[in-house]
């Protein structure tokens, strides 16, 4: 396939920029088919009597050659194409990988009422005076998130349109979803537009990374179904098992022990659906603890080991462990304590004065 | 310390009591749904459990176990440990011949977390047969199933003249001659 000539504007056509052209293109090749039209739709920029005229049966490179020809005769510009990105990502924002970080008000700060124009102002102001070829866009979605799409470039090139990074904020919650963009240098400036912007005082990227950005949101805004310590033992309920038709001949001997593991599976996990994370990291820095017979183990400094549970979804994964009789109940708090902790990112180090291994740092 | 003890109980008549043991429950029940569908002429109850000692509670409603059957799944280092473990709680008079190991998933090299020499090693002190079988299909599991059923025939003393004693004759490998 041919890339057109990115350079310059294009001469014939209309008054379209050939860049943003290609980027719109590029994206609709990107989305599958069966989803262009309402894509399109949320996009909100061309007129709905076109979009419904539009042919989704051809191979999808006629598709976005129609969409763009669409978006020339409405002389999209870089702008629309921008939000045309963050509707695409707001829709598959699960093929990202997020990264939770949570600012915190300075000292005798007030709770302001959110003003999304003075919010965005703000934010573009502290960026552009440091990097002025940036492309900055924000979009407000249903749920109170707050999308800004944010294309770098440096002194003297233009900003990259295909390496943008991606901040989703809730205004009423001191926490910023960042989608992990590949250049870090440019992390700090976004760091302190934020704070600037929404009016808190610091900012830190906390241990917890995932692909699934709703489980980040449920388990930062505690929206999952924890478990609350009550002081009196609940009675087994009578959950809607269906009647086992039990052959009399098949005696289950450990069934006491069975419903010892579900009602501690119950209490440690809940009983509702688990945020979905991928990967749980363990970093030891721990000394190593030999035999006496290993003697060439240097006990001086500590055994460098990374430990890494990855799965589509741990959390349920952990919780059917012991059911399926592959692990103890209950599980190593470490392992329990994720969505809790709110991380999954850890660093063990030695406890000091006692011979137990292991302690948890945050 | 409850142990399985092979005679504290008396026997009933025409039937047969089997013990198996392992923390793979999938494939315990298939085994033991399997063994149900076998043709029989005697009553068979089928006891499931993950590890030993049983519950004392259910003692008195237990008959005699005949057999005990000990299921690793190579693949378990978790569960291994747990037959290990469940060892201490059988009654010595219980090896000679009326225990037998199960070994499953030996196919999946890739996922063997158990050293075959630990299995090996662990048949040769308990004097028991390692029975190797790939439990998933079903046509080893049948026969499996009706390998132990002869197998539990023996053990309950339905077989006149052949007695558990006789399973010896099982371990003898190339090795020995």
């Amino acid at each position: 396939m041919a890339a057109r000539g990115r350079r310059g504007r294009g001469a014939a056509g209309g008054a379209m920029d050939v860049t943003v052209a290609e980027f719109i293109r590029r994206t609709v090749l990107k989305v599958p088919r069966s989803h262009i039209p309402a894509l399109l739709q949320a996009w909100g920029f061309l007129p709905a009597a076109r979009l419904q005229a539009l042919d989704v049966r051809p191979l999808k490179e006629a598709i976005a050659e129609a969409v763009v020809q669409l978006c020339q005769e409405n002389s999209a510009s870089i702008k629309e194409a921008a939000v045309l990105d963050i509707v695409y990502n707001h829709t598959f924002q699960n093929k990202r990988v997020w990264t939770v970080y949570q600012m915190t008000k300075a000292t005798g700060g007030e709770t302001d009422i959110f003003d999304f124009t003075a919010f965005k102002r703000k934010f573009k102001r502290r960026i552009q005076s440091s990097l002025i070829n940036v492309t900055i866009n924000f979009k407000e979605f249903e749920d109170n998130a707050i999308w800004i799409r944010i294309a770098w470039g440096t002194s003297y090139t233009k900003p990259n349109q295909y390496k943008a990074t991606y901040v989703v904020y809730h205004s009423q919650t001191p926490y910023a979803f960042i989608s992990k963009s590949i250049n870090r240098s440019n992390l700090p400036l976004l760091c302190q537009a934020l704070i600037v912007a929404s009016n808190y005082g610091d900012i830190r990227e906390m241990e917890l990374r995932s692909h699934c950005l709703d489980s980040l949101k449920d388990i930062v805004f505690k929206r999952y179904s924890q478990t609350f310590q009550t002081h009196h033992p609940k009675p087994l309920q009578e959950r809607n098992v269906a009647p086992e038709n039990v052959d009399p001949r098949l005696i289950q001997e450990d069934k006491s022990e069975k419903e010892r593991i579900q009602r501690v599976n119950q209490e440690v996990f809940g009983d509702g659906p688990q945020p979905k994370l991928e990967f749980a990291q363990y970093k030891l820095e721990t000394m190593f603890k030999s035999s006496p017979k290993m003697v060439n183990v240097s006990e001086r400094e500590s055994f460098r080991c990374l430990v890494k549970f990855s799965s589509p979804h741990l959390l349920e994964a952990l919780k059917s462990l012991a059911p399926a009789g592959m692990a103890d109940a209950p599980l190593s708090p470490l392992l329990t304590c994720i969505p809790h902790k709110a991380r999954n990112y850890f660093k063990i180090k030695e406890r000091k004065g006692v011979l137990a291994a292991g302690l948890v740092s945050p | 310390m409850s142990v399985v003890r092979p005679f504290d109980k008396l026997p009933v008549l025409n039937s047969a009591a089997i013990l198996l043991v392992g923390t793979d429950e999938d494939l315990q029940r298939q085994l033991a749904q399997t063994i149900l569908k076998e043709k029989k002429d005697f009553k068979i109850s089928i006891h499931l459990a993950t590890s030993l000692p049983l519950p004392a509670e259910r003692d008195h409603i237990r008959p005699r176990i005949d057999l005990i059957v000990f299921m690793i799944n190579v693949q378990s280092k978790y569960g291994f440990k747990n037959i290990e473990a469940s060892l201490a709680h059988v009654d010595a008079n219980f090896f000679l011949g009326k225990v037998c190991f199960l070994v499953t998933g030996v196919g999946r090299v890739n996922h063997c977390s158990v050293d075959m020499s630990a299995v090996r090693k662990l048949g040769d002190v308990y004097c028991s047969p390692l029975i190797f079988c790939e439990l998933e299909l079903e046509g080893i599991r049948i026969s499996t199933a009706q390998r132990l059923l002869r197998m539990l025939q023996i053990c309950a003393g339905h077989v006149p003249g052949v007695s558990a004693l006789f399973f010896s004759s099982l371990m003898r490998s190339s090795n020995d001659e």
